[in-house]
């Protein structure tokens, strides 16, 4: 029977250098669906909750999405899915571009990198032929130059690859693809770096992954592709401002944390804000594969043209730092893009930072030349560059992120972060609900695990009273599973905004042959959740680690329109845990049957 | 004074910000008619920071803040 589902899965090992190939269990695929689901899955099943993350014992799975490289909409994207050593947790980081497509079309569901090499190395994979190369003379190789220099090599190949903070073994490391689109978070690109695995390379003959029945899948897809083309917010708000749009808005509710959170709104956001960077830098817009937004800026930076940045990292340069000069947060943004390191928790860390030197506990002479004062431009873009090159005292404490940091200088309160990994541009005082998502995320701190900010800014797909807890546990569950459905389907979030669950189960059962209800879609949603969450307790996670940083629950906002707000994560946590039917943050043995992950 | 503050693609042909007198205006709905602005292409309509409607009241010293649809993450 046809399917979507490549059949092979490859397994390197890079201490010996075998290459296995191995058959997917299809039937298992389709239980938790593929990428994030499926990855969590291998992983959880082959006992790395427990190991060193920075071990050659960890492993570290490139996994695409079940319907990744089809012809659905904005069905670009794999995931990475590996234990995490920023969080000693699960870290399944996503990106889009090509270069998951390009798996898929080479025919492989999944590689899973084992072990570690003797020396730098890179996976070359041309369709079914997997061999690995010597990258001893890329060490030390920016990403995109890299990237370029791999595309000399291999001719039409997409390139995967980590920058220096990679090579480095720093936390906050991401692994890139294509040049400029990222598996940000939660340290992968460290896991990779700590294996001497420098670059894949994915080069394939195919240009589309087939389907169970194409037919149903084109009728499907020309249904996704109208809805997408009909909503306000992806026909206009996203394309033509890309995620920068959301600055005013979040700015102008006060939920918009500045000065690493000391206070909730910028006076000067707008000079930081997606409509001034379209006025001033923008050059075109980008798109991933088969994608009908197209939300992807490229900026002109000083006559060089690359990606520009998200909301997350303008806001985290900008407003947290107190920065409102563009120009210095597209270069900053251009740094973590090229040292590989993760666009959200790295200017995070610099804000952390910079209340520390703000309160005198890192002094002027540890800032070798560069304050990190708040509202300097010179330092976001230096200190970036640093903690790229990790070679100062400082910079090499940073770039393991600011729980680190802050811990190291006694004040571990001044990281604003979820299980060691930073929160990003919404201030859960000022939005009640997203607080659940930030405390129970499986990653750590995140928005795109359950992005309340959905209906409770943006009125999507109705509008929640932002600083209520009515209902939020509810809606925080169904978005956590309906998320789980769309990073394992290997689709683009952003298509939520005008598909919903009946759209995705449509498009899964066309691509794979299952046969899904959307109820029965958000269960193995929830079944992905549950797994994430057996993985974390295994790796040791306690109770107490669903939790946000103290300034959200005793410190209310000290400015702007959510003056005196504060988080009542006391009174969602018990209240989501009802819905999940979890006790102390754990599945109950009656939720696992109902699961049927007994 | 009731502070007007226009986003996005409503920002074509207007001000970004303008300072209306309150005298003549009772719903926000009056100032998205001043500003010629269809109730269709407004998504968000923020009065001091907490979303509101087009027959939510204005007072002096109210700050609007207006967006279209718009999205991210």
């Amino acid at each position: 029977m046809k399917t979507a589902y490549n059949r092979k899965i490859a397994r390197i090992n890079l201490t010996t250098g075998e290459i296995k190939i191995e058959e997917l269990n299809v039937e298992l695929a389709k239980k938790f669906i593929g990428g994030r689901g499926l990855g969590t899955k291998i992983l959880y099943d082959e006992g790395i909750a427990k190991v060193d993350p920075l071990s050659p014992d960890n492993k570290l799975i490139f996994i695409t999405g079940a319907v990744t490289g089809t012809k659905s909409p904005s069905s670009g994207r794999y995931m990475v899915v590996t234990k995490s050593p920023l969080t000693g947790m699960i870290a399944s980081s996503n990106s889009g571009g090509i270069w998951g497509a390009k798996l898929k079309y080479a025919g492989w569901e999944a590689i899973i990198v084992e072990g570690k090499a003797s020396k730098p190395t890179y996976i070359n994979v041309e369709d079914e032929k997997i061999e690995l190369c010597s990258a001893e003379k890329y060490v030390g190789m920016l990403s995109d130059e890299l990237t370029d220099t791999l595309k000399e090599a291999h001719t039409n190949c997409s390139v995967l690859n980590i920058g220096p903070s990679g090579e480095h073994v720093s936390l906050l490391a991401a692994i890139i693809n294509d040049k400029d689109r990222a598996a940000g978070r939660s340290g992968v690109g460290a896991v990779m770096g700590s294996k001497n695995l420098k670059a894949i390379t994915v080069t394939a003959s195919k240009i589309v992954a087939e389907a169970a029945d194409d037919e149903a899948l084109l009728t499907a897809s020309k249904e996704c592709f109208r809805k997408l083309k009909e909503n306000g917010v992806t026909n206009s708000g996203l394309p033509t401002f890309g995620t920068a749009v959301l600055v005013n808005i979040v700015n102008n509710t006060g939920s918009f944390p500045t000065r690493n959170w000391q206070e909730s709104y910028f006076d000067k956001a707008d000079d930081i804000s997606g409509e001034t960077q379209n006025a001033k830098y923008l050059v075109k817009n980008s798109a991933c594969h088969r994608c009908a937004i197209a939300c992807g800026r490229v900026v002109n930076i000083d006559g060089k043209i690359v990606g520009g940045p998200e909301y997350e990292p303008l806001w985290a340069f900008g407003a947290d730092c107190g920065v409102s000069d563009l120009n210095a947060i597209n270069k900053a943004n251009m740094f973590c893009n090229e040292y590989g390191l993760d666009a959200i928790s790295t200017p995070c860390t610099i804000a952390a930072a910079m209340e520390l030197y703000q309160k005198n506990y890192i002094k002027e002479e540890e800032c070798e030349g560069v304050p990190l004062v708040w509202g300097n431009a010179e330092a976001i873009v230096e200190w970036t560059k640093r903690m790229g090159e990790a070679k100062i005292p400082l910079a090499k404490l940073m770039a393991d992120g600011s729980y680190r940091l802050c811990e190291h200088y006694g004040h571990p309160e001044f990281s604003m972060s979820v299980k060691k990994q930073e929160m990003p541009a919404y201030d859960a005082r000022g939005i009640q609900g997203i607080g659940i998502t930030y405390a129970t995320s499986n990653r750590g701190g995140c928005h795109v695990r359950g992005y309340l900010i959905s209906p409770e800014l943006l009125g999507l797909p109705e509008q929640l009273t932002r600083t209520s807890t009515d209902g939020k546990a509810v809606w925080c569950k169904i978005f956590q599973d309906l998320t789980a459905v769309i990073d394992s389907m290997g689709l683009c979030l952003f298509t939520s905004f005008a598909m919903g669950a009946p759209d995705y189960a449509a498009i899964l059962n066309a691509a794979t042959g299952t046969n899904y209800t959307p109820e029965e879609l958000l269960l193995v949603g929830e079944r992905i959740y549950n797994i994430e969450r057996l993985f974390n307790k295994e790796a040791g996670m306690k109770p107490e680690d669903d939790c946000l940083p103290k300034r959200l629950t005793e410190e209310p906002i000290s400015n702007g329109p959510s003056k005196g707000e504060i988080s009542h994560i006391a009174v969602t946590l018990p209240e989501y845990y009802n819905a999940r039917g979890w006790e102390n943050a754990f599945p109950t043995q009656a939720t696992l049957v109902r699961l049927g992950l007994e | 004074m009731i502070e007007v503050r226009l986003f996005a693609t409503l920002r074509e042909g207007r001000e970004k910000i303008s300072l209306l007198k309150p005298e003549g205006f009772t719903v926000a709905g009056e100032i998205l008619d001043y500003f010629d602005i269809p109730r269709e292409e407004v998504a968000i309509l923020l009065i001091n920071g907490f979303h509101s409607k087009p027959d939510s009241s204005v007072k002096d010293g109210d700050v609007l803040a207006i967006f279209p649809p718009v999205g991210g993450g």
